[in-house]
């Protein structure tokens, strides 16, 4: 008797509406806690850009030592209150949905394929002794199945690098996905940005010759996985480019 | 059914009828999930619930299912079931959740919780059936338990993530890399079946006795 088209139908039907029920109700309760954790680890992503974070401490509070502001692109400047902007909720990924809050990338500017660009970004950084110390900044740009999101951190030169994590992406689990690998991301350390005015630094393919004149501008490539290493490479020069954080960092006054 | 039976259905698939070393069943999330004790418990729990709860729900429909859409019927049961283990992770467990990353999801496609299904629940009743998925799951986790112990230790030198021999110990990369693992569950293997002889297979065939090798100039004239 089971095999009649409608008893088929209907137990089909019946099975996967009470599925549909469970699976939803759970991702609605369950929405606000996993927010929760996805912000508490990108604060946690923040800190270790910087090499500042302290497992027994809480996230919160260390997170509270930084400061935060906004960036104007365009100019360059930086803003402790813009608009009716609240910045500790503010999301400049968000407002990549709205035209004026954000304007595509010219094709040819475009290297990290981030399509748009936010018009005002939001940076961090840790002082000390009333000076900068750390300056924390948001990437993102095209790896080989998606977009990876992550976090630079720069000395207070403006040129060597702190630290680089990343905490969104879809890349290969142990090809690309090495990109989470504390060696690798161990490299970045102390590697330099720009030379004369350029950006310099890359991924290169294979494993950087540390006796080179240029090695302190090379990061090791990952093997079995060029594309990453490509889009992370495009990804800095992006962002340490024109129509990225240059003109922030070639005046950024604190005290403003 | 007799509380012997029910014990039985529990306690033959811990070593008698393990599915991984009997059945090499779910051996793909026992290479990848078994660097680090903290994420393979994790996983055991995640399969563990799913097998037994999905063998569970299945029994429990198991007379209403039409025949020709069981295996759909079934996947879409599993699949719910698994999709609420990975959103409970993401809630409660956001670090091992990133580490598992798709292997949660690959619970899925696991031959044992879909084999489990197929050969047990869609006969049996339903509590005997939870029996039967909780003993399998349960099964599992103690190869891939073991399987981490030994990674673990010998590859790391931590438990845990708790360092156990002190910073003299050089990390060992082989058993840190998920092919470690098929030596370990070959070993695991020889080592049941070198106890319990009866798991061990009959030769499909007999192997010849060593032949003289053909003469080649022979074969030549031959032609």
């Amino acid at each position: 008797m089971n095999e009649t088209i409608m008893k088929t139908l209907g137990v089909t039907l019946g099975v996967c509406l009470l599925c549909s029920l469970f699976v939803s109700f759970t991702a609605v309760s369950l929405r606000d806690q996993q927010n929760t954790n996805k912000l508490n680890d990108k604060r946690i992503k923040i800190l270790e850009a910087a090499n500042i974070y302290d497992e027994s401490m809480s996230v919160e509070d260390q997170f509270k030592n930084l400061e935060i502001r906004f960036l104007d692109f365009d100019t360059g400047e930086t803003y402790r209150e813009y608009k009716d902007f609240d910045i500790d909720k503010y999301d400049q990924l968000q407002s990549l949905r709205f035209s004026d809050q954000s304007k595509p990338v010219p094709a040819d500017k475009d290297i990290a394929i981030i399509k748009n660009r936010e018009n005002i970004g939001k940076i961090y950084f840790s002082t000390k002794d009333n000076e900068i110390d750390k300056l924390i900044l948001p990437i993102r740009g095209y790896g080989l199945w998606g977009t990876l999101y992550g976090y630079i951190a720069i000395e207070n030169d403006f040129n060597t690098v702190v630290g680089i994590e990343f905490y969104e992406h879809k890349e290969t689990p142990g090809l690309g996905g090495e990109v989470d690998n504390p060696n690798w991301k161990n490299i970045w350390v102390g590697k330099e940005i720009y030379q004369s005015g350029d950006v310099k630094l890359q991924v290169i393919k294979g494993a950087v010759d540390q006796n080179m004149n240029d090695a302190k501008y090379m990061v090791d490539g990952l093997s079995g996985a060029t594309l990453t290493s490509r889009g992370v490479s495009n990804m800095i020069e992006y962002w340490f480019s024109d129509s990225g954080y240059l003109k922030l960092l070639e005046n950024f006054d604190y005290e403003s | 059914m007799s509380l012997k039976q029910y014990k039985e259905v529990l306690v033959n698939p811990l070593i008698k009828e393990n599915p991984i070393t009997l059945q090499i069943l779910g051996i793909c999330s026992a290479l990848a999930v078994t660097s680090n004790l903290n994420v393979t418990l994790i996983m055991c729990i995640a399969l563990t619930s799913v097998v037994s709860l999905s063998n569970l729900f299945i029994s429990i429909i198991r007379n209403y299912i039409p025949s020709s859409v069981r295996i759909i019927v079934q996947m879409t049961i599993i699949a719910t079931l698994v999709i609420l283990v990975d959103e409970l992770l993401k809630a409660y467990d956001y670090e091992t959740s990133k580490k598992l990353s798709v292997f949660v999801g690959l619970i899925i496609t696991n031959c044992i919780v879909m084999g489990r299904a197929e050969a047990f629940a869609m006969k049996e009743k339903p509590f005997v059936s939870f029996l039967d998925g909780l003993g399998n799951g349960i099964g599992y986790s103690l190869i891939l338990i073991g399987v981490a112990f030994i990674r673990e230790l010998f590859g790391a030198g931590t438990l845990f993530g708790i360092p156990i021999f002190g910073d003299w110990y050089p990390t060992n990369n082989l058993l840190l890399l998920p092919p470690s693992s098929f030596i370990i569950i070959g070993l695991f293997i020889w080592l049941i079946r070198g106890y319990n002889n009866d798991q061990i297979e009959e030769d499909e065939f007999d192997l010849s006795k060593h032949s003289v090798a053909p003469n080649l100039n022979k074969r030549e004239l031959n032609v």
